[in-house]
């Protein structure tokens, strides 16, 4: 096995020239990355490659002396998946160097068929192992990314909004569901903290069904606000979900529920002693009062 | 040993719980609370939680108890300033205090109390009921 890592080491010049010629035959990504940094890849990688065959064996890809091998490949792999580079072509990365590693392989043993064979064997099976840890690798950094973005729509959909002095709101689109409502609950109380908010209107216009469990959830939220001296008002009550609420048997009698957001806010303010008038020198038509200006 | 300070403020008592609840002084606090009520003639009894961060059932239940007692020495309890994480846990542990109010702040829990004790004289309180 040792033959490898010494064929390697011993033309590795000449396989990185190869190399690099055939990859930009085949994936030309000069906008992403600069010669010299791929340059820079291959000559790293191909050293890495002959210490772990050197210490490890080739067909010990997961063995300790392939570790720096693995660790430039994951590193690669996550760097091309957030330029959007394709899987297929973060493999044939790795898969590229099997043509010059094989004429290298076939001048070192041109006299011994059977020596030749196994060589390439060894090598072919080491390239396919060290390409699937490349995809694999990329596979995860995507998972990754899905995930963070999951995160962030959930914090993203769940807005509280400062209504008035004291009183929040907090439209809610979409199914609740567990997680869902973790977040929505955090959000709210740690804003209620933030604002010294005695009032926060739950709007649920943007829920598209609301069952047992998703009423479970209101109630959750709404106790916690309650345990923090907040009122919980439910609004955006739609006749629909009124009656799916009463033919399911919720018991909804210690929340306040109203049908439209404005009347949600209407009692409030009237809670905290606030009523909103119509200024009494308002003109009723803006443009009637410009137009009785120009006549003057 | 320490000991949670329940202060006097004309007819009320201000608890405010700075330390890590533990069970030992929970029952102290309830024995405190109970016999300045009855001493002073206390009518409102303020717990301002604010600095507590970790609740058990025990906590809870606690809480619960002592307005309860207050209830029946004639003092209507206000807890103030439940932190949010707080706020979750009870929840979780299906601890909702149905007989416990709450307010965001000391003042908020100080108004609260005074205009309990004027619904009260004129005698149109709004308890809550125990459930």
């Amino acid at each position: 096995m040792n033959d490898l890592a010494e064929i390697i080491s011993q033309n590795e010049e000449t396989i990185r020239a190869e190399w690099i010629r055939d990859m930009s035959k085949s994936v030309q990504r000069s906008d992403l990355m600069s010669q010299t940094e791929l340059d820079e890849q291959c000559r790293s990688l191909l050293s890495a490659v002959v210490s772990g065959v050197r210490t490890s064996g080739p067909s010990e890809i997961s063995g300790a002396g392939w570790n720096k091998a693995r660790e430039l490949l994951l590193e690669l792999s996550a760097t091309r998946a957030r330029q959007g580079v394709s899987p297929s072509d973060v493999a044939i990365f790795v898969l590229s160097l099997k043509k010059p590693l094989f004429t290298a392989i076939s001048r070192s043993f041109s006299g011994n068929g059977e020596k030749l064979l196994e060589t390439i064997w060894l090598a072919t099976e080491m390239l396919d192992r060290l390409s699937l840890v490349t995809v694999e690798a990329f596979v995860a950094s995507r998972e990754e990314l899905i995930l963070r973005q999951q995160q962030e729509l959930l914090e993203l959909s769940t807005p509280v909004v400062k209504l008035w002095d004291g009183i929040l709101a907090l439209p809610i689109i979409g199914t609740l569901d567990s997680a869902r409502t973790q977040v929505v609950m955090e959000n709210l109380l740690q804003t209620v903290v933030a604002t010294n908010s005695k009032y926060a209107i739950i709007d649920i216009t943007g829920v598209p069904t609301v069952d047992t469990l998703v009423a479970q959830h209101l109630l959750k939220t709404i106790t916690a606000a309650r345990l923090m001296g907040a009122e919980c008002i439910i609004s955006g009550v739609r006749p629909q979900i009124a009656q799916t609420i009463v033919h399911l048997g919720i018991n909804l009698k210690d929340v306040v529920t109203k049908a439209k957001l404005s009347d949600a806010l209407a009692l409030a303010l009237d809670r905290s002693g606030r009523a909103v008038v119509r200024k009494s020198s308002a003109p009723v038509n803006a443009m009637s009062h410009l137009l009785a200006k120009k006549e003057d | 040993m320490e000991k949670i300070p329940v202060l006097r403020m004309g007819s009320l008592l201000l608890i405010t719980i700075q330390v890590d609840m533990h069970d030992k002084l929970a029952l102290q606090l309830q024995d405190d609370v109970t016999e300045r009520i009855s001493n002073w003639g206390s009518t409102g009894v303020l717990i301002d939680i604010s600095s507590l961060e970790i609740v058990d059932s025990f906590i809870g239940r606690m809480l619960a108890n002592i307005a309860a007692m207050s209830r029946v020495l004639g003092a209507e309890t206000v807890v103030v300033g439940m932190q949010p994480a707080v706020a979750i846990t009870l929840v979780e542990l299906g601890m909702s205090l149905p007989g416990v109010r709450t307010a965001l702040s000391v003042e908020a829990g100080m108004e609260l109390l005074f205009g309990a004790a004027t619904d009260t004289q004129s005698g149109s309180g709004d308890e809550r009921p125990e459930a």
